[in-house]
Protein backbone atom coordinates (compact mmCIF):
# COMPACT_ATOMS: atom_id res chain seq x y z
CA UNK A 1 0.00 0.00 0.00
CA UNK A 2 2.12 2.58 -0.91
CA UNK A 3 1.16 6.24 -0.99
CA UNK A 4 0.63 8.02 -4.41
CA UNK A 5 2.52 11.37 -5.70
CA UNK A 6 -0.56 13.12 -4.88
CA UNK A 7 -0.56 12.34 -1.25
CA UNK A 8 3.01 12.68 -0.51
CA UNK A 9 3.00 16.49 -2.05
CA UNK A 10 0.40 17.27 0.76
CA UNK A 11 3.21 16.77 3.65
CA UNK A 12 6.02 19.56 2.26
CA UNK A 13 5.50 23.14 3.59
CA UNK A 14 4.18 25.41 0.81
CA UNK A 15 3.83 29.07 0.58
CA UNK A 16 2.41 29.46 -2.87
CA UNK A 17 2.62 32.77 -4.74
CA UNK A 18 -0.39 33.96 -6.13
CA UNK A 19 1.36 33.73 -10.03
CA UNK A 20 3.05 30.46 -11.62
CA UNK A 21 6.72 30.33 -11.79
CA UNK A 22 6.56 28.16 -14.62
CA UNK A 23 5.03 29.43 -17.67
CA UNK A 24 4.51 26.73 -20.73
CA UNK A 25 4.32 27.94 -24.81
CA UNK A 26 1.60 26.07 -26.12
CA UNK A 27 2.20 26.52 -29.75
CA UNK A 28 5.78 24.15 -28.87
CA UNK A 29 3.90 21.85 -26.61
CA UNK A 30 1.81 20.83 -29.42
CA UNK A 31 4.14 20.37 -31.55
CA UNK A 32 5.66 17.55 -28.86
CA UNK A 33 5.52 13.71 -29.35
CA UNK A 34 7.25 12.38 -26.20
CA UNK A 35 6.08 14.95 -23.80
CA UNK A 36 9.35 13.83 -21.37
CA UNK A 37 7.74 16.41 -18.82
CA UNK A 38 4.82 14.11 -17.62
CA UNK A 39 6.72 11.68 -17.02
CA UNK A 40 10.19 13.06 -15.59
CA UNK A 41 8.50 15.49 -13.12
CA UNK A 42 8.68 14.33 -9.59
CA UNK A 43 5.56 15.65 -8.33
CA UNK A 44 3.53 14.14 -11.28
CA UNK A 45 2.25 18.09 -12.31
CA UNK A 46 2.34 17.66 -15.58
CA UNK A 47 -0.86 16.62 -18.30
CA UNK A 48 -2.56 17.05 -21.09
CA UNK A 49 -6.40 18.88 -20.02
CA UNK A 50 -8.62 16.04 -21.50
CA UNK A 51 -11.33 19.55 -22.86
CA UNK A 52 -8.45 21.65 -24.74
CA UNK A 53 -5.67 19.31 -25.53
CA UNK A 54 -3.56 21.83 -24.06
CA UNK A 55 -0.87 21.17 -21.27
CA UNK A 56 -0.96 21.73 -18.09
CA UNK A 57 1.46 22.19 -14.75
CA UNK A 58 0.09 22.40 -11.44
CA UNK A 59 2.53 24.71 -9.99
CA UNK A 60 1.28 25.03 -6.74
CA UNK A 61 3.42 21.47 -5.78
CA UNK A 62 6.06 21.98 -7.13
CA UNK A 63 9.85 21.03 -5.98
CA UNK A 64 11.62 23.20 -7.44
CA UNK A 65 13.76 20.70 -8.82
CA UNK A 66 14.58 22.02 -12.26
CA UNK A 67 13.83 18.87 -14.03
CA UNK A 68 11.25 19.86 -16.54
CA UNK A 69 13.82 22.89 -17.54
CA UNK A 70 16.37 20.74 -18.39
CA UNK A 71 14.11 17.84 -20.07
CA UNK A 72 11.77 20.22 -22.26
CA UNK A 73 14.47 20.23 -24.69
CA UNK A 74 12.25 21.98 -27.46
CA UNK A 75 12.00 24.84 -24.59
CA UNK A 76 8.87 25.10 -24.36
CA UNK A 77 9.16 25.69 -20.47
CA UNK A 78 9.87 29.26 -18.74
CA UNK A 79 10.84 28.23 -15.54
CA UNK A 80 12.41 30.49 -13.12
CA UNK A 81 12.54 30.57 -9.06
CA UNK A 82 9.09 31.70 -7.17
CA UNK A 83 9.20 35.03 -5.78
CA UNK A 84 11.79 35.05 -2.55
CA UNK A 85 9.91 33.38 0.75
CA UNK A 86 7.19 31.28 -1.48
CA UNK A 87 7.23 28.18 -3.04
CA UNK A 88 8.69 24.39 -1.19
CA UNK A 89 10.11 25.64 2.02
CA UNK A 90 11.96 22.16 2.79
CA UNK A 91 11.73 21.19 7.03
CA UNK A 92 13.92 18.53 6.33
CA UNK A 93 16.00 18.49 3.11
CA UNK B 1 35.20 53.56 -6.57
CA UNK B 2 32.22 54.54 -4.73
CA UNK B 3 32.46 53.46 -1.13
CA UNK B 4 28.85 52.81 -1.48
CA UNK B 5 29.73 49.54 -2.16
CA UNK B 6 29.73 46.33 -0.09
CA UNK B 7 32.76 44.45 -0.40
CA UNK B 8 31.08 41.02 -1.61
CA UNK B 9 27.66 40.02 -2.15
CA UNK B 10 26.64 36.25 -2.12
CA UNK B 11 23.81 34.46 -3.80
CA UNK B 12 22.26 31.70 -2.42
CA UNK B 13 22.36 30.32 1.37
CA UNK B 14 23.78 26.60 0.57
CA UNK B 15 27.19 25.40 1.87
CA UNK B 16 29.33 27.54 -0.39
CA UNK B 17 27.59 30.54 0.29
CA UNK B 18 27.69 30.01 3.82
CA UNK B 19 31.29 29.16 3.91
CA UNK B 20 31.88 32.09 2.00
CA UNK B 21 30.14 34.57 4.62
CA UNK B 22 31.74 32.56 7.31
CA UNK B 23 35.08 33.12 6.22
CA UNK B 24 34.96 36.91 4.69
CA UNK B 25 32.42 37.94 7.95
CA UNK B 26 35.78 36.42 10.17
CA UNK B 27 37.93 38.53 7.51
CA UNK B 28 36.00 41.43 8.91
CA UNK B 29 34.68 42.51 5.34
CA UNK B 30 31.30 43.73 5.00
CA UNK B 31 28.88 41.16 3.47
CA UNK B 32 25.87 40.39 2.31
CA UNK B 33 24.30 36.81 1.32
CA UNK B 34 20.73 36.90 -0.34
CA UNK B 35 18.73 33.66 -0.05
CA UNK B 36 15.40 33.34 -1.66
CA UNK B 37 13.82 30.67 0.85
CA UNK B 38 12.60 31.18 4.40
CA UNK B 39 15.59 30.51 5.98
CA UNK B 40 19.12 29.32 4.46
CA UNK B 41 18.57 25.41 4.07
CA UNK B 42 14.74 26.00 3.08
CA UNK B 43 15.60 25.23 -0.60
CA UNK B 44 18.09 22.76 0.37
CA UNK B 45 18.03 18.85 -0.73
CA UNK B 46 20.65 16.17 -0.19
CA UNK B 47 20.94 12.81 -0.42
CA UNK B 48 22.54 12.56 2.17
CA UNK B 49 25.41 12.55 3.92
CA UNK B 50 29.15 14.29 4.37
CA UNK B 51 32.51 13.17 4.35
CA UNK B 52 34.09 15.30 6.91
CA UNK B 53 37.76 14.65 6.61
CA UNK B 54 38.69 16.47 3.50
CA UNK B 55 36.92 19.76 4.79
CA UNK B 56 38.00 19.59 8.44
CA UNK B 57 41.60 21.40 8.19
CA UNK B 58 39.76 23.92 6.29
CA UNK B 59 37.59 24.86 9.23
CA UNK B 60 39.57 23.75 12.12
CA UNK B 61 37.15 23.04 15.02
CA UNK B 62 34.10 24.58 13.25
CA UNK B 63 32.19 21.44 12.57
CA UNK B 64 32.71 19.66 16.20
CA UNK B 65 29.49 21.25 17.50
CA UNK B 66 27.44 20.94 14.10
CA UNK B 67 23.87 19.33 14.05
CA UNK B 68 25.02 16.28 12.05
CA UNK B 69 22.49 12.76 12.23
CA UNK B 70 24.82 10.43 12.57
CA UNK B 71 28.22 9.03 12.02
CA UNK B 72 28.27 6.27 9.54
CA UNK B 73 29.79 2.92 10.99
CA UNK B 74 27.86 0.73 8.20
CA UNK B 75 27.99 0.89 4.79
CA UNK B 76 25.81 -1.66 2.62
CA UNK B 77 24.99 -2.16 -1.05
CA UNK B 78 22.00 -4.14 -2.14
CA UNK B 79 22.28 -5.53 -6.15
CA UNK B 80 18.28 -6.08 -6.97
CA UNK B 81 17.13 -8.27 -9.66
CA UNK B 82 13.42 -8.12 -9.43
CA UNK B 83 12.22 -9.62 -6.19
CA UNK B 84 15.95 -11.23 -5.75
CA UNK B 85 18.34 -9.43 -3.93
CA UNK B 86 22.25 -9.83 -2.90
CA UNK B 87 23.16 -7.85 0.00
CA UNK B 88 26.76 -6.97 0.75
CA UNK B 89 27.84 -4.93 4.38
CA UNK B 90 30.42 -3.57 5.78
CA UNK B 91 31.71 -2.50 9.41
CA UNK B 92 34.95 -0.64 9.20
CA UNK B 93 35.84 -0.96 13.41
CA UNK B 94 37.73 2.41 12.52
CA UNK B 95 34.67 4.32 11.87
CA UNK B 96 32.94 4.14 14.97
CA UNK B 97 35.55 6.32 16.59
CA UNK B 98 36.70 9.43 16.68
CA UNK B 99 37.45 11.60 14.53
CA UNK B 100 34.14 10.02 12.31
CA UNK B 101 35.14 9.77 8.28
CA UNK B 102 31.24 10.72 7.51
CA UNK B 103 28.15 11.68 8.63
CA UNK B 104 24.36 11.53 7.53
CA UNK B 105 22.19 15.18 7.30
CA UNK B 106 19.52 17.38 6.76
CA UNK B 107 20.13 20.30 5.40
CA UNK B 108 17.50 22.17 6.43
CA UNK B 109 18.61 21.99 10.49
CA UNK B 110 22.53 22.07 9.01
CA UNK B 111 22.17 24.85 6.89
CA UNK B 112 20.32 26.89 9.45
CA UNK B 113 23.13 26.52 11.81
CA UNK B 114 25.62 27.23 9.30
CA UNK B 115 24.14 30.33 8.91
CA UNK B 116 24.45 31.37 12.67
CA UNK B 117 27.65 31.05 12.91
CA UNK B 118 28.09 33.03 9.81
CA UNK B 119 26.17 35.59 11.09
CA UNK B 120 28.00 35.47 14.54
CA UNK B 121 30.88 36.34 12.66
CA UNK B 122 29.54 39.37 11.62
CA UNK B 123 28.25 38.35 8.06
CA UNK B 124 24.97 39.52 6.81
CA UNK B 125 22.10 37.04 6.27
CA UNK B 126 18.70 38.35 4.46
CA UNK B 127 16.44 35.62 3.60
CA UNK B 128 13.16 35.59 1.47
CA UNK B 129 14.76 37.62 -0.92
CA UNK B 130 15.57 36.69 -4.51
CA UNK B 131 18.09 37.95 -6.40
CA UNK B 132 16.97 38.75 -9.69
CA UNK B 133 20.02 39.77 -12.16
CA UNK B 134 23.42 40.85 -12.24
CA UNK B 135 24.33 44.24 -12.02
CA UNK B 136 27.00 45.52 -14.72
CA UNK B 137 29.28 48.57 -14.58
CA UNK B 138 31.38 49.31 -17.48
CA UNK B 139 31.11 45.45 -18.62
CA UNK B 140 32.12 44.06 -15.79
CA UNK B 141 29.59 42.30 -12.70
CA UNK B 142 29.40 45.10 -9.77
CA UNK B 143 26.45 43.64 -7.76
CA UNK B 144 23.11 42.06 -7.98
CA UNK B 145 19.31 43.08 -8.34
CA UNK B 146 17.19 42.13 -5.88
CA UNK B 147 13.60 42.70 -5.02
CA UNK B 148 13.60 45.63 -7.47
CA UNK B 149 16.90 47.12 -5.54
CA UNK B 150 20.11 47.23 -7.00
CA UNK B 151 22.81 46.03 -4.12
CA UNK B 152 26.16 47.11 -5.63
CA UNK B 153 29.53 45.26 -4.51
CA UNK B 154 33.24 44.89 -5.38
CA UNK B 155 32.13 40.99 -5.85
CA UNK B 156 29.79 38.83 -6.52
CA UNK B 157 30.03 34.67 -5.83
CA UNK B 158 26.99 33.23 -7.21
CA UNK B 159 26.31 30.10 -4.65
CA UNK B 160 22.92 29.56 -6.46
CA UNK B 161 22.87 25.85 -7.02
CA UNK B 162 23.18 23.46 -9.58
CA UNK B 163 20.23 25.82 -11.65
CA UNK B 164 22.43 28.43 -11.36
CA UNK B 165 21.01 31.49 -12.91
CA UNK B 166 24.08 33.76 -12.22
CA UNK B 167 26.11 31.52 -13.68
CA UNK B 168 24.54 31.31 -17.05
CA UNK B 169 23.70 35.59 -16.95
CA UNK B 170 27.37 36.11 -16.88
CA UNK B 171 28.10 33.35 -19.54
CA UNK B 172 30.01 31.23 -17.37
CA UNK B 173 27.45 28.22 -17.05
CA UNK B 174 27.81 25.42 -19.99
CA UNK B 175 23.91 24.60 -21.06
CA UNK B 176 21.62 22.61 -18.92
CA UNK B 177 21.08 19.45 -21.23
CA UNK B 178 19.74 15.82 -19.66
CA UNK B 179 23.17 13.84 -20.52
CA UNK B 180 24.98 15.81 -17.99
CA UNK B 181 21.93 15.57 -14.87
CA UNK B 182 20.17 13.26 -12.56
CA UNK B 183 17.28 14.01 -11.22
CA UNK B 184 16.97 12.97 -7.18
CA UNK B 185 13.88 11.95 -5.21
CA UNK B 186 13.92 12.00 -1.57
CA UNK B 187 11.49 10.73 1.00
CA UNK B 188 12.13 11.27 4.57
CA UNK B 189 10.15 9.10 6.81
CA UNK B 190 9.76 9.85 10.98
CA UNK B 191 11.06 6.75 13.17
CA UNK B 192 11.74 6.51 16.99
CA UNK B 193 15.69 5.99 17.25
CA UNK B 194 16.01 2.88 19.02
CA UNK B 195 13.53 1.44 16.28
CA UNK B 196 16.11 2.37 13.66
CA UNK B 197 19.48 1.50 15.44
CA UNK B 198 17.48 -2.53 15.75
CA UNK B 199 16.18 -2.23 12.39
CA UNK B 200 20.01 -1.48 10.86
CA UNK B 201 21.85 -3.48 13.51
CA UNK B 202 23.73 0.37 14.91
CA UNK B 203 25.10 0.79 18.54
CA UNK B 204 23.31 4.32 20.19
CA UNK B 205 23.99 7.60 17.52
CA UNK B 206 25.93 5.36 15.23
CA UNK B 207 24.40 5.64 11.32
CA UNK B 208 24.07 3.28 8.44
CA UNK B 209 24.23 4.05 4.20
CA UNK B 210 22.64 1.43 2.29
CA UNK B 211 23.05 1.48 -1.49
CA UNK B 212 20.64 -0.19 -3.77
CA UNK B 213 21.84 -0.99 -7.41
CA UNK B 214 20.08 -3.11 -10.28
CA UNK B 215 16.39 -3.04 -11.53
CA UNK B 216 15.30 -0.34 -8.98
CA UNK B 217 16.20 1.65 -11.66
CA UNK B 218 14.33 -0.70 -14.61
CA UNK B 219 17.75 -0.89 -16.06
CA UNK B 220 18.77 2.83 -16.27
CA UNK B 221 22.03 4.62 -15.03
CA UNK B 222 21.41 5.58 -11.72
CA UNK B 223 20.51 3.59 -8.07
CA UNK B 224 18.90 4.22 -4.82
CA UNK B 225 19.56 5.11 -0.99
CA UNK B 226 18.30 4.67 2.56
CA UNK B 227 20.27 6.47 4.93
CA UNK B 228 19.79 6.33 8.64
CA UNK B 229 19.14 10.17 10.81
CA UNK B 230 18.93 10.76 14.40
CA UNK B 231 15.07 10.31 14.41
CA UNK B 232 14.40 9.56 10.66
CA UNK B 233 15.42 8.13 7.37
CA UNK B 234 15.93 9.45 4.00
CA UNK B 235 15.30 7.24 1.19
CA UNK B 236 15.25 8.28 -2.64
CA UNK B 237 16.48 7.56 -5.70
CA UNK B 238 19.04 9.14 -8.20
CA UNK B 239 18.37 9.18 -12.11
CA UNK B 240 20.09 10.24 -15.34
CA UNK B 241 17.78 12.12 -16.95
CA UNK B 242 18.97 11.03 -20.74
CA UNK B 243 18.08 7.14 -19.88
CA UNK B 244 14.84 8.21 -18.38
CA UNK B 245 13.90 10.53 -21.37
CA UNK B 246 14.36 7.19 -23.86
CA UNK B 247 11.63 4.86 -24.40
CA UNK B 248 10.69 1.53 -22.46
CA UNK B 249 11.93 -0.73 -25.41
CA UNK B 250 15.49 -0.11 -25.00
CA UNK B 251 15.72 -0.79 -21.58
CA UNK B 252 13.50 -4.40 -21.80
CA UNK B 253 17.11 -6.23 -21.58
CA UNK B 254 15.63 -8.11 -18.15
CA UNK B 255 12.56 -8.95 -20.15
CA UNK B 256 10.40 -7.29 -18.01
CA UNK B 257 8.03 -6.32 -20.30
CA UNK B 258 7.80 -2.70 -21.02
CA UNK B 259 6.14 -1.56 -17.97
CA UNK B 260 5.03 1.80 -17.12
CA UNK B 261 8.24 4.05 -16.30
CA UNK B 262 8.06 7.69 -14.86
CA UNK B 263 9.70 8.86 -11.92
CA UNK B 264 6.73 9.19 -9.24
CA UNK B 265 6.52 5.33 -10.30
CA UNK B 266 9.69 4.23 -10.05
CA UNK B 267 9.85 5.65 -6.78
CA UNK B 268 6.41 3.83 -5.23
CA UNK B 269 8.14 0.65 -6.86
CA UNK B 270 11.49 1.02 -4.88
CA UNK B 271 9.76 2.09 -1.85
CA UNK B 272 7.18 -1.46 -2.24
CA UNK B 273 10.51 -4.23 -2.15
CA UNK B 274 10.45 -6.04 0.85
CA UNK B 275 13.65 -5.05 1.53
CA UNK B 276 12.70 -1.50 2.21
CA UNK B 277 9.55 -2.40 3.51
CA UNK B 278 11.50 -3.63 6.63
CA UNK B 279 13.15 -0.22 7.31
CA UNK B 280 10.51 1.95 7.18
CA UNK B 281 6.86 -0.06 8.18
CA UNK B 282 5.41 1.96 10.56
CA UNK B 283 7.19 5.09 9.56
CA UNK B 284 5.55 8.58 8.67
CA UNK B 285 6.57 10.27 6.14
CA UNK B 286 7.43 13.41 6.84
CA UNK B 287 8.77 15.55 3.52
CA UNK B 288 8.66 14.66 -0.43
CA UNK B 289 11.95 16.54 -1.89
CA UNK B 290 13.55 16.69 -5.19
CA UNK B 291 16.09 17.97 -7.50
CA UNK B 292 18.71 17.96 -10.30
CA UNK B 293 21.90 16.69 -9.80
CA UNK B 294 24.82 17.66 -12.04
CA UNK B 295 26.62 14.29 -13.04
CA UNK B 296 28.97 15.68 -15.85
CA UNK B 297 32.63 15.82 -13.85
CA UNK B 298 35.16 17.70 -14.45
CA UNK B 299 33.95 17.90 -18.06
CA UNK B 300 31.04 19.61 -16.85
CA UNK B 301 31.95 22.33 -15.10
CA UNK B 302 31.70 26.01 -15.40
CA UNK B 303 34.23 28.78 -16.20
CA UNK B 304 34.97 29.55 -12.65
CA UNK B 305 35.98 32.90 -12.65
CA UNK B 306 34.62 36.37 -14.53
CA UNK B 307 35.69 40.37 -13.97
CA UNK B 308 33.95 40.77 -10.46
CA UNK B 309 32.43 37.75 -10.10
CA UNK B 310 33.82 33.59 -9.13
CA UNK B 311 31.10 30.42 -9.18
CA UNK B 312 31.18 27.95 -6.21
CA UNK B 313 29.55 24.76 -5.13
CA UNK B 314 27.23 22.87 -7.45
CA UNK B 315 26.43 26.48 -9.44
CA UNK B 316 30.29 25.86 -10.68
CA UNK B 317 29.35 21.90 -11.23
CA UNK B 318 31.44 20.25 -8.28
CA UNK B 319 29.33 17.42 -8.24
CA UNK B 320 31.39 13.66 -8.69
CA UNK B 321 29.09 11.22 -9.68
CA UNK B 322 29.83 7.79 -7.99
CA UNK B 323 27.35 5.96 -9.52
CA UNK B 324 24.78 5.35 -7.68
CA UNK B 325 25.42 8.80 -5.06
CA UNK B 326 26.92 11.83 -5.83
CA UNK B 327 29.30 13.42 -3.85
CA UNK B 328 29.13 17.35 -3.72
CA UNK B 329 28.61 18.88 -0.17
CA UNK B 330 32.36 18.69 0.72
CA UNK B 331 32.99 20.50 -2.95
CA UNK B 332 30.92 22.86 -2.14
CA UNK B 333 32.71 23.98 1.66
CA UNK B 334 35.81 23.96 -0.16
CA UNK B 335 34.98 25.97 -2.80
CA UNK B 336 33.20 28.67 -0.62
CA UNK B 337 36.35 28.80 1.53
CA UNK B 338 38.68 29.55 -1.04
CA UNK B 339 36.35 31.83 -2.96
CA UNK B 340 36.50 33.52 -0.12
CA UNK B 341 40.17 33.76 0.66
CA UNK B 342 40.70 34.82 -3.02
CA UNK B 343 38.20 37.47 -2.50
CA UNK B 344 39.42 38.75 0.89
CA UNK B 345 43.26 39.12 -1.56
CA UNK B 346 41.12 40.60 -4.22
CA UNK B 347 39.71 43.64 -1.68
CA UNK B 348 43.03 44.00 -0.31
CA UNK B 349 44.77 44.62 -3.63
CA UNK B 350 41.91 46.57 -5.17
CA UNK B 351 41.76 43.99 -8.15
CA UNK B 352 38.52 42.59 -9.00
CA UNK B 353 39.63 41.48 -12.51
CA UNK B 354 39.39 38.08 -14.25
CA UNK B 355 43.15 38.29 -14.49
CA UNK B 356 43.86 38.06 -10.68
CA UNK B 357 40.62 36.20 -10.12
CA UNK B 358 42.24 33.13 -11.93
CA UNK B 359 43.85 32.81 -8.76
CA UNK B 360 40.80 31.04 -7.89
CA UNK B 361 40.96 27.97 -10.00
CA UNK B 362 44.63 27.89 -9.57
CA UNK B 363 43.61 27.16 -5.68
CA UNK B 364 40.97 25.14 -6.71
CA UNK B 365 43.54 22.71 -8.77
CA UNK B 366 45.93 22.26 -6.12
CA UNK B 367 43.00 21.40 -3.57
CA UNK B 368 41.46 17.77 -3.38
CA UNK B 369 38.11 19.95 -4.87
CA UNK B 370 39.51 19.82 -8.59
CA UNK B 371 42.08 17.05 -7.74
CA UNK B 372 39.50 14.54 -6.83
CA UNK B 373 37.06 15.55 -10.14
CA UNK B 374 40.24 14.87 -12.08
CA UNK B 375 40.77 11.20 -10.82
CA UNK B 376 37.45 10.22 -11.36
CA UNK B 377 36.79 12.12 -14.85
CA UNK B 378 36.21 8.98 -16.44
CA UNK B 379 34.47 7.46 -13.72
CA UNK B 380 31.00 8.73 -15.23
CA UNK B 381 31.64 6.52 -18.49
CA UNK B 382 32.86 3.89 -16.69
CA UNK B 383 29.74 3.90 -14.88
CA UNK B 384 27.18 4.68 -17.57
CA UNK B 385 27.18 1.49 -19.11
CA UNK B 386 24.22 0.10 -18.95
CA UNK B 387 24.99 -3.54 -18.41
CA UNK B 388 26.08 -2.37 -14.44
CA UNK B 389 22.61 -1.53 -13.93
CA UNK B 390 21.07 -4.16 -15.59
CA UNK B 391 22.52 -7.86 -16.11
CA UNK B 392 25.97 -7.38 -13.81
CA UNK B 393 23.05 -7.55 -10.48
CA UNK B 394 20.70 -10.46 -12.45
CA UNK B 395 24.48 -12.22 -13.23
CA UNK B 396 25.45 -12.33 -9.04
CA UNK B 397 21.49 -13.20 -8.45
CA UNK B 398 21.89 -16.15 -10.53
CA UNK B 399 25.39 -17.56 -9.58
CA UNK B 400 24.58 -16.85 -5.89
CA UNK B 401 21.06 -19.08 -6.84
CA UNK B 402 23.33 -21.41 -8.38
CA UNK B 403 25.75 -21.95 -5.36
CA UNK B 404 22.94 -22.17 -2.60
CA UNK B 405 20.78 -24.51 -4.25
CA UNK B 406 20.34 -28.02 -3.49
CA UNK B 407 17.79 -29.52 -5.36
CA UNK B 408 17.32 -32.43 -7.36
CA UNK B 409 20.09 -32.47 -9.74
CA UNK B 410 23.91 -33.04 -9.06
CA UNK B 411 25.51 -29.76 -8.28
CA UNK B 412 28.03 -28.18 -10.89
CA UNK B 413 31.16 -26.74 -9.67
CA UNK B 414 31.65 -23.40 -7.97
CA UNK B 415 33.60 -22.03 -11.27
CA UNK B 416 31.44 -24.08 -14.11
CA UNK B 417 28.24 -22.28 -12.04
CA UNK B 418 29.95 -18.31 -12.12
CA UNK B 419 31.25 -18.94 -16.49
CA UNK B 420 27.83 -20.03 -16.82
CA UNK B 421 26.13 -17.15 -15.06
CA UNK B 422 28.68 -15.22 -16.68
CA UNK B 423 27.76 -16.25 -20.29
CA UNK B 424 24.04 -16.19 -19.78
CA UNK B 425 24.01 -13.03 -18.76
CA UNK B 426 26.80 -10.82 -19.74
CA UNK B 427 28.68 -12.57 -22.32
CA UNK B 428 32.40 -13.59 -21.43
CA UNK B 429 33.82 -10.99 -23.88
CA UNK B 430 31.75 -7.78 -22.27
CA UNK B 431 32.91 -9.02 -18.96
CA UNK B 432 36.76 -9.30 -20.33
CA UNK B 433 35.62 -5.66 -21.58
CA UNK B 434 34.27 -3.87 -18.81
CA UNK B 435 36.96 -5.64 -16.48
CA UNK B 436 39.46 -3.44 -18.47
CA UNK B 437 37.14 -0.35 -17.91
CA UNK B 438 37.46 -0.61 -13.68
CA UNK B 439 41.39 0.69 -14.73
CA UNK B 440 39.52 4.20 -15.80
CA UNK B 441 37.76 4.76 -12.25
Amino acid sequence: MTMKVEEKLTRNAIKNAKESHIRLDQTICRTCVERPCIRLCPGRLYSQSEETGEMVVEFAGCLECGTCKIVCVRKSVSWEYPEGGFGVQYRYG
Amino acid sequence: MADDKLDAVIVGGGLAGLAAAYCLGEAGRQVLLLERGDEPGSKNVTGGRIYLSPIRPLLPGFFDDAPFERHVVKEALTMVDGRNTTLLSHVQDRWRHPPYMSYTVLRARFDQWFSTRAMEKGAFIVPRRRVDDLLWEDGRVAGVHAGGEEIPAHMVLAADGALSFMAEKAHLRQPLVPSRHAVAVKEVYGLDPGAIEERFGLDPGEGAAHLFMGSVTKGRFGGGFLYTNKESLSLGLVLGMDDLMRGSEEFDVLKQGSEQFDVPSLMEDFESLPEIGRYIKGADLKEYSAHIITEAGAGGLSRLFTDGMLVAGDAAGFALNMGVTVRGMEFAVASGVIAARVIDEALTKNDFSAQFLSLYEKRLRESFVMKDMETFRHTAEVLANPRLFTVYPACISSLLEAVFTIGEDPRKGLYRSAMDATKKHVGVWNAFKDFLSLRKI
